[in-house]
């Protein structure tokens, strides 16, 4: 028994049907389904188990059901390890109890966290961070090693938590939103402007959500030309980092045109967008892509060819496609290792899924130009469409009573999902956020397991996980 | 090997030779020009502001760049024109007052001692407490091949034992309070302190967060703050060069 829905739509939370817990876990075999988001809303003095999955692969079909828990259910992270995070947190922010769960610690809590040991005499810790060695954002890991080898990684978030949720749910804004995370601005802050529009009915024209994808897959195509360079930094590999550095600059000095922005940031408001991309701009942004695209080529191919930067990349921390499905990867982490999950596919259902295959850390770096020459063709595409006007006027936000709805973006990280459930008076009951780094930590912990530990930075750059998407 | 080299030319030229002099885009949300004499009163800007930056009505309405994240809100809600965002990049201040501006920041002024200490090599390390990678990806731009902010001897540093200062991004979060201080006591005397972005000056978009803990800035004084959401590596770059008086 379950609802099916449509990205970005809102239901009547009475219309989600109220199944049984052993219903529902029986349907969350991983090798059938996919949970986007699983959390509990305290409604009426009980708390209501929420569900929302998809289809295992291609699909663009959304279900939602739901539950009532007590103090405690039978864990389903032993038949899908998926869920062992959205268990954890469930625990962590109610302490309902999760049975059976084999790996119950604090989630973003700093108190009592206690590390796996070891009493092997030949096994040393390593421990790194939070406060790294570059200039990047806080977290902390723990490896378990032989020597140079890693037996296990443990990874330990937490320390960029604000309570953003919470923030969203008493005074939401956009500005927030797109706080979050900064790397993912553009998506943070589409997720949230579709989830709030839709629970207020409120239309968006096409010029406006025109303008908003392109944006999003400049915020694509930049990202991504900064994690080609940063990989290429961490083998040594000093020319790719400069030039892919400085190839960077020139697409979110585009985006900083078309807004004001670096990041897109003041770029995206409810109903639209604040600035217009015109035929000027729109003439830019295509020779901006075709120099992008001709510098990549070159250095890509460079790369490509050079022994010494392959045996670096190929064959270095693999995540297999059994462990990628098992532990729910998604985005261009788990593309890269032959899973085809997109985001995009929800809306457009003959968005072509593209993935390389290996879950190796050259995979990832190769996903990432496959991706980049794939996004430049979206946007060219989309400034075809581009006519009229844009609206600048505001509409009144007035959010649906008693309502749900689950918005998804493909950030260039992956599936990012907002769930927003209102009260009977309109207001913000839950505000859920799951980034794709909430799926794919633990894949970055599987792809170290047996690897040496002087790979860790350069697997760790391809993955390019979010500390604060994660801490919120 | 051949291709590699073919790729050198791909980065040539294009480092910003002229770092002081330099503009940012026209469309860049820098500083705030404020027609108070305009101002009718009617608050819709301060309603509007998500980071209550703005102090004051009528005549004497001002903006804190230190809470102020540029969204731009204000200019456009106000229909007098009386706020109006400026590309001027050079957002900085070596005191908190100096950052709540009617139009007009003054300019950074470098001591004998910092010129003579920090003046020729100034090594930082970086302490992202709570920010949003935007502020970091900044910080980290201002070494990359555009704005090469090491011909200055200004880097970043990976242990606080070769730094000779820390630059905090984020608004200080419960959970980064103890690594923050751990952090800057492990960074020998004479030290220097550094704020970059909204967050990290007055809590930005998150003051009103439960999860933070500013004690550390209660603690020691801040030698340098430089505004932003996130700072524009010109904007960070320049402010160091003026404190270093350089
Ligand atoms: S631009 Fe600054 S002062 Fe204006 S509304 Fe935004 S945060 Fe407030
Ligand atoms: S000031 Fe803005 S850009 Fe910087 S960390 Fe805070 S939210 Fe992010």
């Amino acid at each position: 028994m379950y609802l099916e829905i449509k990205n970005n739509q809102t239901v009547n939370k009475a219309d989600i049907p109220i199944d049984s817990f052993k219903n529902i876990k029986k349907d969350l075999d991983f090798k059938k389904m996919r949970v986007v988001q699983f959390f509990v809303n305290p409604e009426n003095g009980k708390n209501r188990l929420y569900c929302v999955f998809t289809g295992n692969e291609s699909t663009k079909r959304l279900f939602v059901v739901s539950c009532y828990v007590e103090n405690s259910f039978e864990s389903i992270t032993p038949i899908n390890l998926a869920l062992h995070l959205f268990e954890r947190e469930i625990y962590e922010n109610f302490e309902i109890k999760p049975i059976g769960h084999p790996w119950i610690k604090p989630v973003r809590k700093q108190d009592n966290y206690e590390f796996l040991k070891s009493d092997d005499m030949q096994t040393h810790e390593v421990a790194v961070g939070p406060v790294h060695a570059g200039i990047i954002e806080s977290g902390h890991f723990r490896f378990l090693c032989n020597s140079e080898r890693i037996n296990h990684l443990e990874v330990q978030l937490g320390y960029q938590h604000r309570g953003a949720e919470k923030m969203l749910k008493i005074a939401p804004s956009i500005q927030l939103a797109e706080s979050i995370c900064g790397d993912s601005t553009i998506a943070y802050a589409l997720t949230f402007a579709h989830a709030i529009e839709s629970l207020s009915n409120i239309k968006v024209d096409k010029k406006s959500e025109i303008i908003r994808l392109i944006a999003l897959e400049l915020e694509r195509i930049a990202i991504h030309i900064g994690d080609l360079g940063g990989i290429a930094e961490d083998i040594a590999y000093k020319i790719g980092s400069a030039v892919f550095g400085v190839t960077r600059t020139l697409v979110i000095n585009t985006m900083q045109e078309i807004c004001g922005n670096r990041f897109g940031k003041g770029l995206i408001k409810i109903d639209g967008v604040n600035f217009d991309i015109d035929t000027k701009i729109g003439e830019k942004i295509l020779s901006m892509l075709d120099e992008v695209q001709k510098r990549v080529d070159k250095m890509m191919k460079a790369m490509n060819n050079n022994t010494s930067v392959l045996s670096r990349l190929e064959k270095t921390a693999i995540v297999s496609i059994k462990h990628a499905k098992e532990i729910g990867m998604v985005g261009m982490a788990a593309r890269a290792c032959n899973v085809k999950i997109d985001a995009r596919k929800f809306d457009d259902e003959n968005f072509e899924i593209l993935t390389t295959g290996g879950g190796d850390v050259h995979s990832r770096f190769y996903i990432r130009y496959v991706e980049i020459k794939q996004s430049k063709k979206i946007i060219e595409n989309l400034l075809e469409k581009l006519e009229g006007e844009i609206n600048l006027e505001r509409q009144f936000v007035n959010l649906a009573p008693n309502s749900f709805v689950t918005s998804i973006t493909e950030s260039w990280r992956g599936e990012l999902a907002h769930t927003v459930i209102t009260d009977e008076k309109g207001n913000i009951e839950t505000y859920k956020i799951k980034d794709p780094s909430f799926n794919n930590w633990l894949g970055l912990a599987i792809a170290n397991r047996n690897g040496q530990i002087s790979n860790f930075p350069v697997c760790n750059k391809s993955f390019n996980l979010s500390y604060c998407g994660f801490d919120l | 090997m051949f291709e590699t080299i073919k790729c050198i030319e791909l980065q040539k030229n294009q480092v910003i030779k002229d770092i002081k002099n330099a503009t940012v885009n026209e469309k860049f949300r820098g500083l705030s020009k404020i027609h108070s004499e305009k101002c009718t009163n009617c608050n819709e800007c301060k309603n509007i502001c998500p980071t209550n930056a703005i102090i004051g009505i009528g005549e004497d309405l001002s903006i804190d760049l230190g809470k102020c994240i540029f969204c731009g809100e204000c200019e456009r809600v106000c229909t007098s024109d009386v706020i109006k965002f400026s590309n001027f990049h050079k957002l900085g201040s070596t005191l908190r007052e100096g950052l709540i501006t009617k139009g007009e920041l003054d300019p950074i002024k470098s001591t004998e001692f910092i010129k003579k200490t920090f003046g020729r090599s100034f090594k930082l390390r970086q302490v992202s407490a709570g920010g949003c990678n935007s502020c970091e990806m900044e910080l980290g731009a201002c070494s990359n091949a555009n704005f090469d902010m090491g011909r200055f001897g200004i880097e970043f540093v990976a242990s606080p034992r070769h730094a000779d200062g820390i630059v905090i991004t984020g608004p200080i979060t419960k959970n980064m309070a103890k690594a923050l201080e751990d952090t800057y006591q492990a960074i020998s005397e004479p030290k220097i302190i550094i704020l970059v972005g909204a967050c990290a000056i007055s809590g930005g978009i998150f003051q009103n967060s439960e999860e933070l803990n500013r004690e550390f800035l209660e603690k020691h004084k801040v030698d340098l703050y430089i505004s932003g959401c996130p700072a524009h590596p010109l904007t960070i770059i320049n402010a160091i060069l003026d404190f270093l008086g350089r």
